[in-house]
């Protein structure tokens, strides 16, 4: 087993600002395991997530990529190993479906055959047909059916390392659920490496093998779900399990 | 009825003179336009790289468009003298504030989460620029053109008075000799001019849109 992400004494302070938004943080993930990071917003998780594709530089300590510190090369380049979600999509509005997925393979100079075969295997892989989606252009997408788009953009070049960032945050309860299970499928199909950034307690722990809990920029328990639940490591991680005990009571109480 | 007729009896005499005034005309307008665009787009590109100075650079344009084009004519004379030259460089140098303004407007207001999914997916700044802003910036640049179009076919009309030669000839002759048919015939073709190509561009506006 190789690790594929490991941070190493990692801080990241923004300019105008007292507080470190990461600080000092070290874990290490096991290739292919899918790592929820949790958190309410400001906690630090997205910055963290962004180090890692260097759309942020970290002020000190080291990441490495497969054991490769990643400082060493060229961002552009390295991000096209990269698969990236965010919860706005981001789709291209002036391309078709198809080439908004085919934006790194064409980027890559994949030839064209490969490039459409890849395509089509991509949409029927998030649940698309392709006879019926691959000229259409975003906005004649659903927001849930964008973001199936936005995940088979993210993985058009097979990349070891697919970085979610709240992927699922804008989209209705029910298409998010379908989302999820559809999500773990296509990650255990593939035994690559994902880190999926959340603030939504429930899907950190129906999608992690690993938890991450962030607060004020540190890392307050990272372990499987089971273990987090049974052996809370602290009173913030308490106080989450609490919140959802006390939702779970509050659905009880309307339904009886 | 009386001036209808002098007004179709100059178009039969003189119609040599009016479509040499239109076509001088349509020279000037095509000729500021091209190197209008060359040098707004190569202005553009190097803003983008030094974005703090783009503010300044928009100001100073902005402000030399506010000086009145008689004014800006008159200043340039003993520079490169009377004639067509000096005139398409004051009109270029309009053109700049109204391209410029629009062209860096359209490529900074690209929605930022289609630009953090470029990046982050591992498109090269060019890239970025040629296949994401560039495209989602057409409307905008194309809205530049428009304007800077209409803007140049009215202010060469003034560029008559330092021998540029075009419609304002024909409008400035008939003002210097009182006569009436010219000075009509002047107006009409400048102002038809511009209604016309206006109404094209719209045209072809909605088609972008």
């Amino acid at each position: 087993m190789s690790i594929s992400i490991e941070f190493n004494d990692v801080s990241k302070k923004f300019q105008n600002t007292s507080e470190y938004a990461v600080d000092h943080i070290s874990f290490s993930v096991t290739h292919g395991e899918l790592i929820t990071i949790l958190g309410s917003s400001g906690c630090g998780k997205t910055t963290l997530l962004k180090m890692i594709n260097r759309l942020y530089e970290p002020d000190s300590g080291v990441i490495r990529f497969f054991g490769e510190d990643i400082s060493r090369n060229d961002p552009v380049e390295f991000r096209r190993k990269i698969g990236y979600v965010i919860q706005q999509v981001g789709l291209f509005p002036h391309m078709t479906i198809e080439k908004n997925i085919a934006t790194v393979p064409r980027i890559l100079k994949w030839d064209k055959d490969k490039i459409r075969s890849r395509t089509d295997e991509l949409l029927i892989l998030v649940g698309l047909d392709p006879e019926e989606y691959r000229k259409r252009y975003p906005s004649q997408l659903s927001g849930g059916q964008q973001q199936r788009v936005g995940l088979a953009r993210a993985l058009a070049a097979d990349p070891e390392l697919m970085l979610l960032d709240e992927p699922f945050g804008a989209i209705d309860a029910i298409t998010r659920l379908k989302l999820q299970d559809e999500l773990l499928k296509i990650h255990q199909a593939s035994r690559k490496t994902f880190l999926f950034v959340t603030h939504d307690i429930n899907e950190a722990f129906k999608l992690g093998s690993r938890v991450l809990i962030m607060d004020s920029g540190k890392i307050q328990q990272f372990d499987t779900p089971r273990n987090i639940v049974t052996n809370p490591a602290n009173a913030f991680v308490e106080s989450l399990i609490d919140s959802v005990r006390q939702q779970e009571l509050l659905w009880k109480e309307t339904t009886s | 009825m009386e001036g209808n007729h002098l007004m179709i009896e100059y178009l039969i005499k003189y119609h040599g003179k009016l479509e040499k005034a239109l076509y001088q005309h349509l020279e000037i307008v095509l000729l500021t336009l091209v190197i209008s665009i060359l040098v707004a787009a190569v202005l553009t590109v190097l803003l983008l790289q030094f974005k703090r100075l783009s503010g300044f650079v928009i100001h100073l344009f902005e402000m030399i468009y506010c000086i009145p084009s008689l004014a800006l004519f008159a200043i340039m004379i003993p520079l490169t003298g009377l004639g067509k030259t000096t005139a398409v460089i004051v009109l270029v140098v309009y053109n700049q504030y109204l391209l410029l303004r629009n062209f860096l407007d359209g490529l900074y207001h690209v929605d930022p989460a289609v630009v953090e999914a470029a990046t982050g997916m591992g498109m090269s700044p060019n890239q970025i620029l040629l296949q994401v802003r560039l495209p989602l910036a057409r409307k905008a640049i194309f809205a530049g053109i428009h304007l800077a179009v209409v803007s140049t076919i009215g202010i060469a009309t003034i560029a008559a008075t330092i021998n540029a030669g075009g419609i304002g000839s024909i409008l400035f002759d008939g003002l210097r000799t009182l006569n009436t048919v010219k000075i009509v015939w002047g107006a009409v073709m400048a102002a038809g001019l511009a209604v016309v190509v206006n109404w094209i561009l719209n045209a072809v506006e909605k088609k972008i849109g």
